[in-house]
C-alpha cells in the first residue's frame, strides 16, 4: 500500500514533562511513518502516550516539555523548526481533530467565523470565496442546509455536528495529513460510525494521511490500514492492522484484545491483565510492561526490550512473544 | 422462575423547560422535554436487564425514577408489589437501602475528604445495619469482597486509581445489603482491561449474592457480556425488549439492527457490513409523530409517520415495537 516515499516520518521521539522536579517520560523512542492516503491507528490506554505523541508531531508539546527526536514532513524537520516557520505548516499541511467537540469550538464565535478564519489565515481566497468554501466544506461533511448554519453559534449544533463543523474547520486548507485524537470517543455509535465514514471517504478522496489516535480497538479493526500499540510512552507493537489484531504477539496487544467482550460466552469471566500500568515517576528499568506479564523471565526486569522487526512489516518489543500459531487462536 | 422484583408499568416523565419570553408572546405554554414515555418492562429476580439506546434516550432518566431521584407523571413502579411513589412507601427508607444506584463517574461520586472506611461506615450507619463495636469488621469484610487491601481504608479516593474506585463505589452499595443494583455506566470511565476486572466483580458478586442488576450502558458488547435480557430504548421507548443473546444475533426492530451493527467489531473483515443510519437522534423536544423512528428508518410508511406501534410480543423473539416487524424479518 505504501509503495511510495512516507510523506511523514517520526524517529526517536521523546517527549518528557517535568513536573516538581520529577522527569516524567510521558512518550520514548517512538518511531512511525505515514504515507499519502494511509490511515494509522494509534491505541493504547489513558496515560500511554498516544495524545503526547500527537500533539508533539505538530509541536504543541514543546511549551510544556522537552521533545527531542525527529519529525520529517516531506523531508523537513519540523520537530526543531521555529515556532513562526512551523505555523505555515500547521492547520494548512497537517491539521488536527480533537476528541471533544464540546470544548474545541469558540463559543462565540459562529461557525461561519471559526471556518473562514482558518481559510484567512492559510489561503489566498477573498471574503467571497471564503464564504463559498465555507459553505463547500460543511456541506461535505454533511451538513444540511450548511448556506444558512454558518451564522449559528456552536450550541446550536449537536454533539456529532460539532464535530463535522471541527472536521470541516481542519479540512478546509486542504491538508496533507490529518491528526484526529479520539474524533469519536464523545460520540454515540451510530454518529461515530458517521463520523469515521465521514473521515475514511475524505481521506480517500483527498489522498490525506490520517493518524487516528483511539482506545477502541474496535475503531481500529474498522478504519485503520496499519497500527501502532502503545504502553507506557513506548510503541510495543506495530504492523499491518489484519496481522497485529489477527495474531498479536506482543503479550500486552493480547491482554487488551482478550479483555474485549467479543466472542466470548456471556456472563462468563472476561481476561484482564492483571495489575495496572507503572506510573510514569517510576519506570521499571527493564520492560515496563513484565511486572503483568505472564511470559516473563529474568532478562525482561534488567534489559529493556526493542522493537524489532519479526518480518518484514511487522515490529515486536518483547524478548519472549506470544507464539504465532498460538496468537492466532486466541 | 421469573419471580419479578419490580414492575414498570407505563412510565411517563416530562421535564418542563419553564416559558421562555417568546412563549409568552407567542400565548403558548412552555416546551416540554419527553424523557420517558409509556415505558413498561419487568426486573426479574437475579437476572441482569441491560438499557441500551442512544445518549439523551432517556436511559439514565429511567435508572433515575427507579431509585426515586425523579418522580414521573404517569404509570408506577411496583417494588414486591408496592407502589415507590405513593405517600406512605416514599416515607420508607428501606426502600432506599434495598435498591442501590451506582454512577459512572469514579472522581465525583465519592466524597474527597473522607476515607474509604468512612464512606463505607457511613453507610452502614445510615441504615443501621450494625452496631457501632461491628462497623470496622464489616468494613473490612467489605474491601475483602471487592479485593481491596485492608489499608485502603484509612485512604482517600485521589489514592485510588478509576477502578479501584469504582470498587469502592460497589463495596458501598452493598454495605446496606441490597437486592436491586442499578448500574449507570459503571464501567464507562474505564479502559478495557480494568473494565474487565470490575465486570467479572461485579458478575461474581451477583452470583454470590443473588443481586439483580439493571446495566445501563452504552457499549453493546459489555452489555450483551453482562446481560440476560436487554431493552433497546428510543426516544423514550423501549422499542425492543427480550433475551440478550436473541436480541444480539438477531434483532428484530429497525433500530435495534442499526444501533447493534454499529458497534465496531473487532474482525477488519466486518468493514462495511454496518447499518448506517441517516441523520441523528431527533430532539426529545420535539418528538416526531407516530413510531420515533420514522424519520431515520428505512423501512418507513404512511402508517408509521401516524401510528405509534405497539410493543408487543413475537415468538420466541421478545417484543417488538415495529409495525412492518413481520414483513421485515
Amino acid at each position: 500500500m505504501i509503495d511510495q516515499k512516507p510523506i511523514l516520518e517520526v524517529s526517536n521521539l521523546c517527549t518528557t514533562f517535568r513536573r516538581g522536579g520529577v522527569d516524567l517520560p510521558a512518550v520514548r523512542d517512538v518511531s512511525f511513518s505515514v504515507g499519502q492516503g494511509e490511515v494509522l491507528g494509534l491505541v493504547g490506554e489513558s496515560g500511554s502516550g498516544k495524545s503526547v505523541t500527537l500533539r508533539s508531531i505538530l509541536g504543541l508539546s514543546r511549551r510544556y516539555g522537552d521533545v527531542t527526536g525527529e519529525v520529517r514532513w516531506l523531508g523537513q524537520d519540523i520537530a526543531s523548526m521555529p515556532e513562526r516557520k512551523l505555523r505555515h505548516i500547521r492547520g494548512r499541511e497537517i491539521a488536527m481533530i480533537f476528541q471533544e467537540p464540546m470544548t474545541s469550538l469558540n463559543p462565540l464565535l459562529t461557525v461561519g467565523m471559526q471556518l473562514t478564519e482558518t481559510l484567512k489565515a492559510h489561503t489566498d481566497l477573498n471574503r467571497a470565496a471564503r464564504r463559498d468554501r465555507a459553505i463547500e466544506m460543511l456541506d461535505h461533511v454533511g451538513i444540511p442546509s450548511a448556506a444558512s448554519r454558518l451564522g449559528e453559534f456552536p450550541h446550536q449544533f449537536s454533539g456529532g455536528m460539532r464535530q463535522r463543523v471541527m472536521i470541516a474547520i481542519a479540512l478546509a486548507a486542504s491538508p496533507k495529513l490529518l491528526l484526529a485524537d479520539e474524533p469519536t470517543t464523545a460520540l454515540d455509535v451510530t454518529i461515530q460510525a458517521q463520523i469515521l465514514d465521514l473521515i475514511l471517504s475524505l481521506a480517500d478522496e483527498m489522498q490525506m494521511g490520517v493518524i487516528l489516535v483511539t482506545h477502541d480497538l474496535g475503531v481500529v479493526a474498522q478504519t485503520c490500514e496499519n497500527v501502532a500499540v502503545m504502553y507506557a510512552g513506548r510503541v510495543v507493537e506495530q504492523g499491518a492492522v489484519r496481522q497485529v489484531l489477527g495474531a498479536p504477539r506482543h503479550p500486552y496487544t493480547v491482554g487488551l484484545m482478550r479483555s474485549v467482550p467479543q466472542n466470548v460466552p456471556p456472563r462468563t469471566q472476561l481476561y484482564s491483565v492483571p495489575g495496572t500500568p507503572p506510573s510514569l515517576e517510576a519506570l521499571p528499568v527493564g520492560c515496563a510492561f513484565a511486572s503483568r506479564c505472564q511470559n516473563r523471565t529474568e532478562r525482561c526486569l534488567t534489559a529493556r526490550p526493542t522493537l524489532d522487526a519479526i518480518t518484514d512489516d511487522r515490529r515486536v518489543a518483547c524478548f519472549n512473544p506470544v507464539a504465532a500459531e498460538k496468537a492466532g487462536a486466541a | 422462575m421469573n419471580e419479578p422484583v419490580m414492575t414498570i408499568e407505563n412510565l411517563g416523565l416530562e421535564f418542563p423547560l419553564g416559558r421562555t419570553l417568546y412563549d409568552v408572546v407567542q400565548r403558548r405554554p412552555g416546551r416540554v422535554v419527553n424523557a420517558l414515555n409509556g415505558v413498561s418492562l419487568q426486573l426479574n429476580k437475579g437476572e441482569t436487564l441491560g438499557v441500551v439506546g442512544e445518549s439523551g434516550c432517556g436511559k439514565s432518566t429511567l435508572a433515575r425514577c427507579i431509585v426515586r431521584l425523579y418522580e414521573p407523571q404517569h404509570g408506577q413502579i411496583h417494588y414486591h408489589g408496592q407502589d415507590i411513589f405513593e405517600a406512605e412507601a416514599k416515607k420508607d427508607r428501606s426502600y432506599n437501602r434495598r435498591v442501590q444506584m451506582m454512577f459512572q463517574d469514579p472522581y465525583s461520586s465519592l466524597n474527597p475528604r473522607m476515607t474509604t472506611g468512612q464512606i463505607l461506615s457511613e453507610a452502614l450507619r445510615v441504615h443501621d445495619m450494625r452496631p457501632a463495636n461491628e462497623i470496622p469488621a464489616r468494613v473490612a469484610e467489605l474491601l475483602d469482597l471487592v479485593r481491596l487491601p485492608q489499608d485502603a481504608a484509612d485512604k482517600l479516593p485521589h489514592e485510588f486509581s478509576g477502578g479501584q474506585r469504582q470498587r469502592i463505589a460497589i463495596a458501598r452499595s452493598l454495605a446496606v445489603e441490597p437486592e436491586v443494583l442499578i448500574a449507570d455506566e459503571l464501567v464507562s470511565a474505564l479502559d478495557v482491561s480494568v473494565q474487565a476486572q470490575v465486570v467479572n466483580l461485579l458478575l461474581e458478586l451477583q452470583e454470590r449474592l443473588n443481586l439483580t442488576i439493571l446495566f445501563v450502558a452504552h457499549d453493546l458488547r459489555l452489555v450483551r457480556h453482562v446481560s440476560n435480557r436487554v431493552a433497546v430504548i428510543y426516544l423514550g421507548r423501549i422499542v425492543e425488549i427480550g433475551d440478550s443473546e436473541t436480541l444480539f444475533s438477531r434483532p428484530s426492530h429497525p433500530y435495534s439492527q442499526a444501533l447493534l451493527s454499529a458497534a465496531p467489531s473487532l474482525d477488519p473483515d466486518d468493514k462495511g457490513k454496518a447499518i448506517r443510519l441517516e441523520g441523528e437522534l431527533p430532539s426529545p423536544l420535539n418528538v416526531p409523530s407516530g413510531c420515533p423512528f420514522h424519520v431515520r428508518c428505512r423501512h418507513a410508511t404512511e402508517l408509521c409517520k401516524r401510528e405509534v406501534p405497539a410493543l408487543l410480543p413475537r415468538d420466541g423473539r421478545g417484543e417488538v415495537a415495529c409495525h412492518h416487524v413481520e414483513e421485515l424479518n
